[in-house]
């Protein structure tokens, strides 16, 4: 174990694990928005940045990727962190201005939206935190979906935003996605995600749509499993 | 493998060197970028068939790399007098053969003269451009062609090399190379010694060597005639540190926009390896270390040292936190160390010369010499070597030759496009990583963009947002979202559309910006604002609250009107203005319709008695 003061009280935390569970798991908030449990961390947010205090040196770090040191002090809420944070929420809130989530979080963080911004209306929810990307590529295995330009015309989006060969239509890249922002539509026996149309496979038993059959057929080759044996939904198998 | 290495690589060495017998006379023509821009490989050319003709066979024509002096170029030097040539065209090349080459006659016309005292000098380090400088990793590029190793040889090329191989243990270069006190060129300043121990110490094989020659500064050009004029002396000095640190692979990350620079660096690395120089047992030692060349496609985000790395490694250019160093987990997430093409030139020459006359260059803090490439409102445009602690007065007026057409200084901003604007009363500041920083800019690569009274302050802020906002790589919010609101709200002041409030707004998010955001990019994209505000804060609140841009630059802030006095009636502006804004009769004073005139500038061109005037 390493032992550190965050906001004053000593904290212990398994060596190897990340700032950022160590100021949590002391039951000190500390708002994100791209550090999901699927993926792998990428510190784009900023959000979560923390002051520490190594001698007389402080500086500021993504606690999501700062790795726990004995006898660090942490400050979460110094005027620079609480400076970052704030930034950070009426940028995003300038980019995203329909997005709930941003929204509830400013006013959590008690975070006008910056009325020197003109407001986007081109970028949609996407707040290019990449956990879509980072799912497709870590859990999905498919590498679908990547980032385009550089920059602030910086997208998410298919190669060349065509209809994508390898996306099985899972929908894992909507569910990691904070705010919202992918679409994907199930009507009956289809479902449509970046542009493609799915067809569905209804389970043997219950007859409910209950996965894309591309999907079906992925989970097959990866695992041996015979794709007749994957045609029952989870609930009754 | 041989039994005594320690004899070997010395003597293998010395029959590689015995080669190249050289000429007593030669002519250098300068055959770096610049030069060749303005012509100098055809007076090369017209050099050779001119030397042949008139049977001067024992005099060798010498195409250099960069020489410096970029304003006068083409430039030849005629050794072994060494008179300097400037402005060279096909047709001087005759008499300079017949009368400079064969007699030592000097040809006044094209000799240089001094702007003020209008005295001829005639030999390079009489020229207050060369004078007050040390050329001592630059220089070498005057006396080789870069495309023969032989005549790399000839400098005592890679005797640093045979030397570290015969009689230095690893940890004794890291040793000479502390003792020497070198601090990374490529702008964070970081001692070279202490990144190369730790890649020596680091657990992990294999370790990796890079040169970063991914200079991306607009205006800044040393590290590319670096390679191009000197390419032996990069990859001597990767040799070197590598064996310090124990590596076998190392990379040179060069910029595909530099063709001449990839090209002198292939013929020299082919050269290396042909020579025993790279490779398997490297002078006939157990060493073993090869270079390859990786071409960047050009994101000034790639010289950032993580963002590097992925290039390297065929993903995206985008950097990653570097919370376990590079020295550790680097490449391939192997230890390595990366520097700066013109730190590694300066490991040779610390070799060979030794730590204690090394340290003795510079300041404190800052050993040795720095190349700066001058630019902008400044006379002698080119590529300068100065100890370091040279204050900015003498680089820009005693080398540079201050400021053309009797203007007056206003600002240099120093450290590429996130370095800051520094002003004239803090021109005394001498010259080093630790005094720059403090002043609110940096040292960076080395460039230097001089501005005079005509460059508004606003709009250089605003100009070098707008290149930051483009170079983001857009992984974090701050730099991806802030450098392009900074770069708005820069746009409106400059348009006219600045909001009382505006200065603080930037003055915050800057900051901020520099505090949040995830590499050095994002980190130091706020200091062209930040330090104008600093300094200039005046020149803001002038487009803000008066609605007039003082330098006269930003457009929508700015009429044009003529001065009735000066005016001829001549008419050259009426022909030259696209939009039909000028009348007036012949011989009388013309007037300027504010509502057509779009401000371009070419009636201000045009007029031969200045007597259009800018409000």
């Amino acid at each position: 174990m390493v032992n550190m003061i965050i906001d004053g009280k000593n904290v212990s935390a398994p060596k190897g694990s990340m700032l950022l569970e160590a100021i949590r798991g002391a039951g000190i908030s500390v708002p994100t928005l791209c550090a999901h449990e699927a993926v792998s961390r990428s510190g784009a947010c900023r959000l979560c940045v923390v002051e520490i205090k190594k001698g007389n040196r402080t500086r500021i770090v993504t606690s999501c990727l700062y790795g726990v040191e004995e006898g660090l002090t942490v400050n979460t809420k110094s005027d620079r962190v609480l400076n970052v944070r704030r930034l950070v929420m009426e940028l995003l809130l300038a980019r995203c201005p329909e997005s709930d989530l941003l929204q509830k979080m400013a006013k959590d963080m008690a975070v006008e939206p910056q009325a020197r911004y003109a407001v986007d209306t081109d970028k949609g929810k996407c707040i290019l935190c990449r956990s879509c990307v980072r799912v497709c590529e870590e859990v999905v295995g498919v590498s679908a979906i990547g980032l385009f330009s550089r920059g602030s015309y910086k997208e998410v989006g298919t190669p060349y935003n065509e209809k994508s060969d390898v996306c099985i239509g899972c929908g894992a890249c909507v569910y990691v996605c904070p705010t919202g922002h992918i679409e994907m539509t199930s009507t009956g026996d289809k479902r449509k995600i970046w542009g493609r149309t799915f067809k569905m496979q209804a389970c043997e038993k219950c007859g409910k749509f209950f996965a894309p059959v591309d999907q079906l057929k992925f989970i097959s080759k990866k695992t041996g499993v015979p794709f007749k044996e994957l045609t029952t939904c989870t609930e009754c198998r | 493998m041989n039994e005594n290495p320690d004899i070997q690589a010395h003597q293998l060495l010395d029959n590689l060197s015995l080669y190249y017998g050289p000429k007593k006379k030669f002519v250098a023509i300068c055959a770096g970028t610049g030069c060749r821009a303005s012509g100098s490989l055809k007076v090369k050319e017209a050099l050779e068939a001119e030397l042949k003709k008139q049977n001067m066979n024992e005099v060798d024509v010498l195409a250099t790399g960069c020489l410096g002096f970029c304003e006068k170029g083409p430039m030849v030097i005629v050794h072994p007098d060494k008179y300097f040539y400037q402005h060279v065209k096909v047709e001087d090349v005759p008499e300079i053969v017949s009368k400079t080459v064969a007699k030592g006659e000097i040809i006044s016309r094209l000799v240089y003269r001094h702007p003020e005292t209008q005295k001829t000098l005639y030999r390079e380090e009489d020229l207050p451009f060369y004078k007050k400088q040390n050329r001592i990793v630059f220089g070498q590029n005057g006396m080789l062609d870069p495309s023969k190793i032989e005549a790399y040889f000839n400098i005592d090329g890679y005797q640093a090399l045979a030397k570290v191989l015969s009689e230095m243990t690893p940890e004794d270069v890291i040793n000479e190379v502390k003792k020497a006190g070198l601090r990374g060129r490529g702008g964070g300043g970081f001692p070279a010694a202490v990144k190369w121990e730790g890649v020596r110490r680091a657990h992990g094989e294999p370790k990796y060597v890079i040169a970063n020659g991914d200079e991306g500064d607009p205006g800044a050009y040393m590290d590319r005639s670096l390679m191009e004029g000197n390419p032996h002396s990069v990859i001597e000095g990767m040799i070197i540190g590598a064996y310090a640190v124990g590596s076998n692979q190392g990379y040179i990350y060069v910029r595909n926009e530099y063709p001449l620079a990839v090209t002198h660096l292939t013929i020299a690395l082919e050269a290396a390896r042909q020579n025993g120089l790279l490779g398997k047992n490297i002078l006939g030692t157990n060493f073993s270390f090869d270079i390859h060349i990786n071409k960047g496609a050009g994101a000034f985000v790639c010289g950032e040292s993580s963002a590097l790395f992925a290039s390297i490694e065929g993903r995206a250019g985008e950097p990653r936190a570097k919370y376990v160093h590079a020295v550790e987990k680097g490449l391939y997430d192997k230890p390595t160390v990366l520097n700066n093409v013109e730190t590694w030139a300066n490991v040779p020459l610390i070799i060979n010369k030794g730590a204690d006359w090394y340290a003795s260059i510079g300041t404190e803090g800052s050993k040795g010499t720095k190349i700066f490439s001058l630019v902008g409102k400044i006379n002698n445009t080119g590529l300068i070597e100065v100890p370091m602690g040279t204050t900015l007065y003498e680089i820009i007026y005693d080398m540079g030759g201050g400021i053309p057409n009797g203007r007056k200084f206003k600002a240099v901003q120093t450290g590429g496009p996130s370095g800051g604007c520094i002003p004239e009363r803090l021109l005394d500041i001498p010259v080093d990583f630790d005094k720059l920083y403090e002043v609110g800019s940096m040292m960076g690569s080395g460039g230097m963009i001089v501005m005079d009274e005509t460059s508004c302050m606003v709009d250089v802020a605003r100009y070098f947002l707008e290149f930051l906002k483009e170079e983001s790589c857009g992984k974090c919010v701050p730099c991806r979202e802030g450098i392009r609101r900074m770069s708005d709200i820069l746009e409106d002041i400059c348009s006219g559309r600045g909001r009382e409030g505006d200065i603080e707004i930037l003055e915050s998010m800057g900051a901020a910006i520099a505090d949040g955001s995830l590499c050095a990019l994002g980190g130091s994209a706020p200091n062209p604002v930040l330090s104008t505000i600093r300094y200039f804060r005046e020149e803001y609140e002038a487009h803000i609250k008066e609605h007039r841009c003082p330098a006269g630059v930003c457009k929508a802030l700015i009429t044009y009107g003529i001065d009735a006095e000066k005016c001829t009636g001549c008419g050259v502006c009426v022909k030259v203005c696209a939009t039909q804004a000028i009348t007036g009769e012949k011989k009388k004073a013309h007037v300027i319709d504010k509502d057509k005139c779009t401000r371009c500038g070419a009636c201000i061109q045009s007029c031969k008695f200045d007597a259009i005037k800018v409000k």
